[in-house]
């Protein structure tokens, strides 16, 4: 059994099977699909839901999740670009950053202390700061008047754009710390089995409110480089954000009940959905079938995770 | 045989009596890679007890999934009175007459009874609306037969494990089975409700019900059967009159050897007090307890369902806060609120239920070992695979844990090895104290010798054992001392040695 192909064939996020079928498929049927510039452009594109993703991750594995994120995208966008003229860029980008590990430390302990399914919690955390965001903008779009602001949304390193580059590194830097620290081997444990995990002796509470504070770190992250691409902030930004990123989060074969996932697999989800979008796009096929797709393929990737599941396990469950 | 099968079970009885019911006839199954069932053959009797034994991973469950339409044979026959069936789904198995009866209750707590026991075949009246006067009149009269006490509309999470049993074995009874299976059903049942359960078998009997019982536990077995099938590596070994055996045999049969006789290699001098409990309550769970372990001894905790055990030892290693009382190490008064801190001083518990609080199921061997040290397996947070890999490595050998590899997920292994990684787990942390909870429920007789040798073990290494358990074998053959719980207060202690299984029964029934 254990030298069943079957076994490593799971092993890889089915994900990327149909990441190279997509890819495969547009090289041949959009013009412009298979060129460097449309690449980056897609790493571009798909940066910020990725970087969200991230965080999302760990916290699915944990056995929660955060629907603020898309919130969050706003407020820490909106802070950034709203107080820079006042404390300058550095300060206002921390000030940004800041609000959202807040916002996620206030979830985690929510969901610590009075065992309120996260879902609920995070719902309720969704609607408040987006109220908070209008509260705070009056309603109104914020413009960046320090050009150096969109430039470092525009820059590039090498040929490949900044936010690409600091999106890849934290997708290593995430990867290494769910497959070889502590902390990740945590997040599979109490997802896995928080009553065993507590049982073993891991802080299961405060390991929780962390990794809510690691996604509140991405979601304000990802606000505040939306907002270098475009120089400014609106009050809707990040709006349904949550839906893309659990979307990829589950695409790449995260389970909504928690202890299993990689961080791989989420980045084969979101590059999913960005080259579908981009190569739709190319193809200059409505937005809304692009949806349709999407939808078709979120299920079937569940389908065929399904199946292999129940293979795997029942080869060996006697 | 067409016209047979419309006969009552009870004509047919008349008819043939003691004719085989069910015959299910060389069935063979195999999953990649492994044959479950090898030609596999058995006949249930009508009214009678067939109990099938074999330990975990011999194919029991297997068989009893093809009966019920969960697996589908690659070769062989089912007869049902005479005539071949073919069973596709659990659906069809019922509405055959043959019912199984999950170890794993399968109930909806926030319904009530009677909606639980007609679930999926409610009595319908026009345009699809539930006929509930008919529903609690119908689940009235099967509890009645069941001989339950409690009402048709209460809910079921408000029941009792044994109630919530009984409550299954209701839902058998709606389609009048011919053939039921129970899959170790006294597994959290106490002494008192086991007899109710054997009547209800004893009374589907005399309705000519043939039974299949699968249980580990031989007291029942003999109690309860007629007839013993074996099953080892998927095929039968034997069949076995009940009268005709006994116990040496049908263990003989189970393992392919002879088990070895208990070695009781006691401390000879018992160390230090380790771990002392004086005065510990919590609110009406359990009342003023104090006793201690020695290093290098086993103190057996015995009592019934309910009567606190679990919750001492959660107490003990901080899952729970107590009212009053106080932890001594060593000598030492400690405080442990949480279970970090109980590592801290040495203690580690294994846990009732290893599946729900010992493991993470989907996890590797090694990664459960781990779970328990990673500070110790990893510098700033950064994890050492080689060190990782040496625990497994150590443990596995120590333990002679059967795994196919480290990286097996535990969920495959056996209760038996499962229980040896929650073990593993712990032993990497050097315990001075270990408390250990049911040790071998649910686990085959094979097993069960080698871990209460290796409970032995540790305790001759030094270690202070503290073992909870409901079975007297065990608790009078591994343990040193034992305490005898009675409604969560310390109702006697006792010298294994010189104690009787009649003193022990008295203590913990409070007499």
């Amino acid at each position: 059994m254990t030298k069943s192909p079957l076994r490593h064939l799971s092993r890889i996020p089915p994900i990327w099977m149909i990441l190279i079928a997509c890819v495969a498929f547009f090289s041949v049927f959009a013009d412009s699909f298979f060129a460097i510039g449309n690449f980056t452009n897609i790493l571009i594109q798909t940066s910020t839901i990725g970087l969200i993703a991230l965080g999302m991750t760990v916290v699915m594995i944990n056995g929660n999740i955060d629907l603020s994120v898309g919130a969050v995208v706003a407020l820490a966008a909106s802070l950034a670009v709203g107080l820079q003229a006042d404390l300058g860029i550095v300060p206002a980008v921390l000030v940004g950053l800041g609000a959202g590990v807040a916002l996620g430390f206030l979830n985690g302990m929510v969901v610590w202390k009075t065992g309120v399914d996260a879902f609920i919690v995070t719902l309720g955390a969704m609607m408040g700061v987006r109220g908070l965001v209008f509260l705070y903008t009056g309603e109104q779009s914020f413009f960046s008047m320090n050009f150096a602001y969109a430039d470092f949304g525009m820059s590039s390193i090498a040929g490949v754009p900044t936010l690409a580059w600091v999106f890849l590194a934290l997708t290593v830097i995430m990867h290494v710390v769910m497959t070889r620290t502590t902390h990740g081997r945590n997040a599979y444990a109490v997802g896995g089995n928080r009553e065993a995990a507590e049982n073993a002796g891991i802080r299961v509470g405060r390991h929780m409110v962390a990794n809510f504070m690691l996604v509140g770190f991405f979601a304000a992250l990802a606000g505040i480089t939306l907002s270098t691409q475009m120089g400014a902030s609106t009050p809707n930004l990040g709006t349904n954000y949550e839906l893309w990123v659990i979307t990829a989060v589950v695409l790449g074969g995260t389970k909504l009940t928690g202890g299993v996932g990689t961080i791989l697999g989420t980045l084969g989800g979101v590059l999913t959905i960005g080259v579908l979008r981009n190569g739709m796009n190319l193809m200059q096929v409505p937005a809304f079938y692009v949806l349709v797709v999407m939808g078709a393929i979120l299920i079937a990737v569940l389908l065929v995770d399904a199946r292999v599941n129940r293979r795997v396990a029942g080869e060996v469950k006697l | 045989m067409r016209t047979l099968a419309h006969h009552t079970a009870a004509e047919l009885a008349e008819l043939a009596p003691r004719a085989p019911l069910l015959h299910i006839d060389g069935v063979t199954k195999t999953f990649p890679g492994v044959k479950a069932l090898d030609d596999v053959s058995l006949e249930v009797r009508a009214g009678e007890v067939h109990a099938l034994l074999g330990e975990n991973g011999a194919g029991k469950s297997t068989l009893m999934k093809v009966l019920a339409g969960n697996h589908q044979a690659d070769r062989g026959q089912i007869h049902l009175e005479g005539e071949p069936i073919r069973v596709s789904g659990p659906h069809e198995a019922k509405h055959l007459g043959i019912v199984l009866i999950h170890q794993e209750l399968s109930l909806a707590p926030e319904m009530t009874v009677a909606e639980n026991i007609f679930l999926g075949s409610l009595p319908r009246r026009a345009l699809g609306f539930v006929d509930f006067r008919k529903l609690y009149a119908d689940a009235g009269r099967i509890l009645d037969r069941l001989g339950c006490r409690f009402a048709a509309s209460d809910k079921v999470e408000t029941l009792s494990i044994a109630n919530r049993q009984m409550v299954e074995i209701g839902r058998a009874l709606v389609f009048t089975p011919k053939i039921v299976v129970f899959d170790e059903p006294t597994a959290s049942l106490t002494d008192a409700e086991k007899v109710v359960l054997f009547d209800v078998i004893r009374s589907l009997q005399d309705e000519n019900v043939g039974i299949v019982y699968i249980s580990h536990r031989m007291d029942e077995i003999f109690t309860l059967s007629d007839r013993i099938t074996v099953l080892r590596d998927g095929a039968v070994r034997g069949t076995l009159e009940t009268a005709r055996t006994n116990e040496d045999e049908v263990t003989r049969l189970m393992i392919g050897r002879a088990l070895e006789p208990r070695s009781h290699a006691r401390a000879r001098e018992p160390g230090p007090v380790a771990l002392e409990v004086k005065g510990l309550s919590c609110a009406d769970l359990f009342r003023d307890v104090s006793f201690s372990v020695r290093a290098g001894e086993v103190v057996g905790m015995y009592g019934l369902i309910g009567a606190g055990r679990t919750e001492i030892a959660e107490t003990i290693f901080g899952l729970r806060a107590p009212d009053a009382g106080e932890i001594r190490r060593d000598g030492e008064v400690v405080s442990i609120t949480s279970p970090p801190d109980a590592i801290a001083h040495g203690i580690a518990l294994a846990p009732e239920s290893r599946k729900e609080q010992g493991l993470v199921l989907g996890m590797s061997c090694r990664d459960n070992m781990s779970l328990s040290q990673l500070g110790e397996v990893s510098r700033v947070g950064w994890l050492d695979r080689s060190a990782e890999q040496a625990i497994y490595d150590r443990y596995a050998v120590r333990l002679s844990l059967k795994s196919p590899s480290w990286r097996t997920p535990v969920v495959n292994l056996s209760g038996g090895n499962q229980q040896k990684v929650v073990l593993g787990k712990w032993l990497g942390t050097a315990p001075k104290v270990l408390i250990i909870d049911e040790p071998t429920r649910g686990i085959d007789v094979g097993s069960k010798a080698e871990i209460h040798g290796l409970i032995r073990e540790l305790a001759a290494a030094g270690m202070a054992v503290l073992m909870i358990s409901s079975e007297m074998p065990e608790v009078l053959g591994v343990s040193d001392r034992i305490l005898a719980l009675y409604h969560g207060r310390l109702a006697a202690e006792f010298d294994a040695d010189s104690v009787t299984e009649d003193a022990l029964v008295q203590a913990i029934s409070g007499l």
